[in-house]
């Protein structure tokens, strides 16, 4: 019954999509997790909701206005640092009125709902091959910048203070990180929807940490990548066989395998290190 | 032998302007274990940061074995006071191994090389089998371990530990100590051990660094932790209490009741 899956421009287009989009999503979204910076990662999008639409308003594509918000926003972030980044109020904010602007300029354009609709949950199926490139491309610039920050980033974000003092450029480091979350997130809002982007860039990176924290960093990204794949594959094929959409077939299995990974190892509170200090 | 740290009138200021320290000269010699204290908020911290060349001290100059310290270097390894940080489920090798050459830019491959270096420092501080639990699974004085394993990556002639001894039981105290001073003694590294106790120390101190009141006294045990020298380092009546092989420290006057 899957004979005709490929059978459909749009539905390889879509195969394509989303394996460019969670190859990137997948390490990414391992680190930001490491670095406990999800919810900073889930603002990023929403604010990517203000770009895309602000972008049709100006009848340029919502893509370059979702790509361009995103990586403005992440720099900003990262420039302003644990100032902005570790607040949970201040993100909830920046998150609330992105998408109450995103709204007003939606507002204007009435003729564009259903673009709305694919902004905030994703519109896997309508990825033409223009999208599809820029996609890519965004993937492959996306893991080359990754690649060339690794070590400093994983050293920076494990023991902040020591990789001060070894030398390594903390802040230039966490700016080009939140450029990279950037990047990736403006990739899942096309494949998921802006509202979604977490299922594809914290579910699969913490299902990863859990179920291979003892295998090490390396091994944690590429299961991560895979999971991303997986689920993201997952979903289509679902998505093409019930005629529900995509969108919610990939959050269900992304929800399903971190509950499986909870189950693995029951789960504990957390064990908060003694003395904690506040930053200094 | 060049000295491990000198400080020459080094002020340390906090970029809000908040003096810390003023008017410090010291010199550590190398190879030496030196207890770092005072109470808190004393400059602790402060002075081990000022050491690492993450602040630069506002007058005065600060040099690490005949060179200026600077931001970055080799020589000095540092485990920071604890943070609520480090309950991620990652294995204490991973930890460990981010800081080989951890600010070269790129990707860390598994290189052998690279896994020679992890498994050289878990060895010296007998953590091998540590190495492979997670992180959120460990005790305190376990991942203390791991957390001294790390700063010895890249062979450093200097370690500033930051109250390692925080939340540590005695028995785990006194192991920790000893495995530091057995470092000191084997490898010739100069260790200043910050620390709000003096007693669990004692036993391996060659001198003692204390903080108070804005200044600093270096020397040995019997030299500084006196009634008379803390007094005026605190600019406040202390007393200092010797009894059974231990130092009580207790602000106070001198020839009020001994009670406590
Ligand atoms: N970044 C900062 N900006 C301004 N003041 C600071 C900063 N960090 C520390 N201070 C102040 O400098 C003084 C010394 O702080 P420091 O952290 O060095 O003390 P400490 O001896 O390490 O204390 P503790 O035993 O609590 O760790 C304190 O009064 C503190 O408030
Ligand atoms: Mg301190």
């Amino acid at each position: 019954m899957l004979s005709g899956l490929f059978s459909f421009g749009f539905m390889i287009n879509a195969f394509l999509a989303t394996t460019a989009v969670a190859l990137v999503a997948g390490p990414v979204g391992y680190v930001l997790v490491l670095r406990q910076q999800s919810f900073a990662g889930h603002a990023l999008s929403h604010v990517g909701f203000t770009g895309a639409t602000g972008a049709v308003l100006l009848g340029l594509p919502p893509l370059w206005g979702l790509v361009g918000m995103t990586l403005l926003a992440g720099l900003a972030m990262g420039l302003l640092g644990e100032r902005l980044a570790g607040r949970d109020v201040a993100i909830g904010l920046v998150l609330a009125l992105s998408l109450g602007l995103g709204l007003l300029f939606l507002h204007f354009f009435t003729a564009y709902a259903s673009q709305a609709t694919a902004l905030l949950f994703g519109n896997v199926f309508g990825v033409d091959r223009p999208t599809l490139l820029t996609l890519a491309g965004l993937g492959l610039v996306t893991l080359a910048g990754l690649a060339a920050i690794a070590r400093p980033l994983l050293f920076a974000s494990l023991q902040p203070e020591l990789a001060e003092a070894r030398g390594v450029p903390v802040r230039l480091v966490s700016v080009l990180f939140l450029g990279l979350v950037a990047l990736a997130t403006a990739g899942c809002a096309q494949i998921i929807g802006v509202l979604l982007v977490f299922t594809l860039m914290v579910a699969p990176a913490a299902t990863a940490q859990r179920l291979s924290g003892r295998l090490g960093i390396g091994v944690g990204m590429a299961l991560s990548a895979a999971l991303a794949l997986l689920q993201g594959w997952g979903g289509l094929v679902l998505a093409y066989e019930t005629d529900w959409p995509a969108s919610f077939w990939i959050t269900a299995l992304s929800g399903a395998c971190y509950g499986l990974a909870l189950l693995r190892r029951p789960f504990r509170s957390r064990r908060r290190g003694p003395d904690p200090l506040p930053a200094r | 032998m060049t000295d491990a740290v000198l400080f020459d009138g080094v002020r340390l200021e906090h970029p809000g302007g908040r003096v810390v320290l003023s008017g410090v000269d010291l010199r550590i010699p190398a190879g030496a274990f030196v207890g770092l204290l005072g109470a808190n908020g004393a400059g602790k911290t402060t002075l081990m940061r000022a050491i690492l060349g993450l602040l630069p001290p506002r007058a005065g100059s600060i040099a690490l074995f005949g060179r200026r310290a600077a931001r970055g270097s080799n020589l000095v390894g540092y485990m920071p006071q604890m943070r609520a940080a480090l309950s991620v489920s990652l294995s204490g090798r991973a930890l460990v191994s981010a800081a080989v050459n951890g600010r070269r830019w790129g990707t860390a491959l598994p290189v052998a090389s690279r896994r020679r270096e992890v498994d050289r420092v878990l060895e010296l501080v007998g953590a091998e089998a540590l190495a492979s639990r997670p992180l959120d699974e460990l005790s305190g004085g376990e991942r203390q371990r791991l957390l001294l394993a790390q700063c010895l990556i890249g062979d450093p002639r200097l370690l500033l530990l930051d109250e390692p001894l925080n939340s540590l039981d005695p028995s785990r105290q006194a192991e920790l100590v000893a495995l530091v001073r057995r470092l000191q003694r084997e490898h010739g590294i100069t260790v200043l051990f910050s620390a709000h106790e003096l007693n669990p120390l004692l036993g391996a101190l060659d001198q003692v660094l204390y903080l108070a009141g804005g200044h600093a006294a270096l020397g040995s045990v019997d030299s500084v932790v006196t009634s008379e020298t803390l007094s005026r380092l605190y600019g406040a009546p202390i007393e200092v209490i010797r009894s059974g092989g231990r130092i009580f420290v207790l602000p106070g006057a001198p020839g009020l009741e001994r009670a406590a």
